[in-house]
């Protein structure tokens, strides 16, 4: 098995096509960067305008937790389709290129193979996330400091006090690669059913939006399907950033405000990982391998 | 009749002045507590700098303070110490069950950004113990003090500001908060509460030089 998965990370990383991915994540968090290095302030005015009428702050608003925390809210979203790239390609780009059956020669069963398979493209997937996560946050705190973390929320405004913060990164990292891994535990199992690697792919990347279309529109209709889409679940990595208050609406330090829907929605997409997986392992095993 | 009274009030607020004249400049220590519905802040470690005659700034050591927009630097220093207004006798009034002199002050000076404050003197021990303050772009604040050890000087243990809050709500394409409207029973909880600032304060320096880049 152990074999099997070095040889998989091997063909992963020895494809120039890996590297699209870290070069788009680099190329994208170091534009949001510049353009907050340079402009930040005028960006903070425009997100405070409805407060400063009334308040003053003092302090570093515009500091590395919060470039991070903008970062992933426009990355995240975007990721899915990068990590489609190569989890579409997982079973169907060896059909594509022939080498299916022959790799199927090996005296390893075929759910060892896939596991192989899904693990490596995991692997990929988390080292993803380690790339943003050192851009993101790691370089962001270095180019612009520490401080509270000031967020905005549609109804409510949260103050986190900064060594409050980074072990809320953590939390919000590890449920993102939650939510990664159930993209790539759908392309994979999308892979399974094309020749080519371009069909799975592209089908990964439209559901990823037809499901975040239909997971963000406040239509009554949508909302009450909401609730059964993953894509619903994949963003609430940000309920890591909400705090508790007492009586007196004083932050209650290290608390978070909904942790059961954090659990919750963890919960479903691991369902949705160990669903996705399953069944492509049960398609593969019934399947007659012919390329 | 009227300007004997007002004579009598001028002669409380001269007291009153005449103790805080005693402080040139402070330094204090002090803990600052955020209530307001919608904001949910931690509470935080503050210093506060003052200089005669009307220079103040509170920091909050390592973090963002978030205060009432001209509010909190409306300290009875600038209200009690300027020259140019007409103190006006408004009846007797008990303040945190201490009997009060409630005094008027209505500045001369048209472009003072103060319309109008409210004093409630405590006249035994010539402390301000609350003062309502009307302003031109910051609107009314409410302002009580508590003293202990450094009453003599005029310099309050506990001051909360009172004040009103707007309304607030971003735009869902702001926030990028797609995921419903989903409000906290917290955030019921405090709804209709008016803005309220709580300082502590635990050490005052009086009097022994304040660096005037600490204003900047």
């Amino acid at each position: 098995m152990w074999k099997l998965l070095q040889i998989e990370l091997y063909k992963i990383f020895h494809r120039p096509r890996t590297y699209i991915s870290f070069a788009a994540i680099t190329a994208l968090i170091g534009v949001i960067q510049l353009g907050l290095k340079m402009d930040g302030e005028a960006y903070i005015d425009f997100l405070m305008s409805n407060l400063k009428d009334t308040f003053e702050f003092d302090g570093k608003i515009l500091n590395g937790y919060f470039v991070c925390y903008i970062i992933l809210q426009l990355l995240l979203i975007h990721v899915p389709l990068l990590i489609a790239l190569i989890a579409g390609d997982m079973i169907s780009g060896e059909a594509n290129m022939g080498t299916l059956r022959l790799l199927l020669t090996k005296p390893v069963s075929k759910t060892e193979f896939m596991l192989a398979k899904f693990f490596a493209a995991s692997t990929y997937t988390f080292l993803l996330l380690v790339w943003i996560a050192i851009l993101a946050l790691a370089d962001s705190i270095f180019l612009f400091g520490t401080d509270d973390l000031l967020l905005q929320k549609t109804l409510y405004v949260v103050q986190i006090d900064r060594h409050d913060v980074f072990w809320r990164y953590i939390g919000a990292f590890c449920f993102a690669f939650l939510s990664m891994l159930t993209v790539t535990a759908l392309g994979f199992f999308l892979s399974n059913f094309a020749e080519n690697s371009i069909g799975p792919i592209v089908a990964t990347m439209s559901i990823i939006i037809v499901f975040t279309i239909l997971s963000t529109m406040t239509i009554p209709l949508f909302q009450k399907i909401q609730p059964y889409l993953f894509t619903t679940h994949m963003v609430n990595w940000k309920e890591f950033f909400d705090e508790k208050v007492d009586a007196q609406n004083v932050v209650i330090k290290g608390s978070i405000q909904n942790s059961q829907k954090i659990f919750n929605s963890a919960l479903i997409l691991l369902l949705h990982i160990v669903g996705f997986v399953s069944a492509a392992i049960f398609v593969f095993k019934k399947r007659d391998v012919l390329s | 009749m009227i300007t004997a009274f007002s004579q009598d009030m001028m002669g409380l607020v001269n007291k009153v002045r005449a103790k805080l004249d005693q402080v040139n400049d402070y330094v204090a220590e002090g803990s600052l507590k955020t209530e307001v519905s919608f904001i949910k802040a931690p509470m935080g470690k503050v210093k506060v700098y003052f200089k005669k005659p009307d220079k103040f700034k509170l920091k909050k050591e390592g973090g963002i303070s978030i205060l009432p927009r001209g509010g909190v630097s409306i300290n009875l220093s600038s209200i009690a110490t300027t020259n140019n207004f007409a103190a006006i006798a408004a009846g007797e009034s008990i303040v945190d069950g201490i009997q009060t002199k409630v005094v008027k002050l209505l500045p001369t000076d048209e472009n003072s950004e103060i319309i109008l404050s409210t004093l409630y003197i405590d006249e035994l021990n010539q402390l301000v113990r609350k003062a309502v303050t009307t302003t031109k772009e910051n609107g009314t604040y409410e302002i009580t003090m508590t003293y202990g050890k450094y009453s003599n000087f005029g310099l309050p243990d506990k001051v909360v500001f009172n004040f009103n809050t707007k309304d607030y709500k971003l735009p869902k394409g702001v926030t990028l908060e797609f995921d419903g409207d989903e409000k906290s029973s917290d955030f019921d909880k405090l709804k209709n509460r008016k803005g309220k600032v709580e300082i502590k304060y635990t050490s005052y320096i009086v009097n022994m030089g304040v660096n005037d880049n600490v204003f900047n």
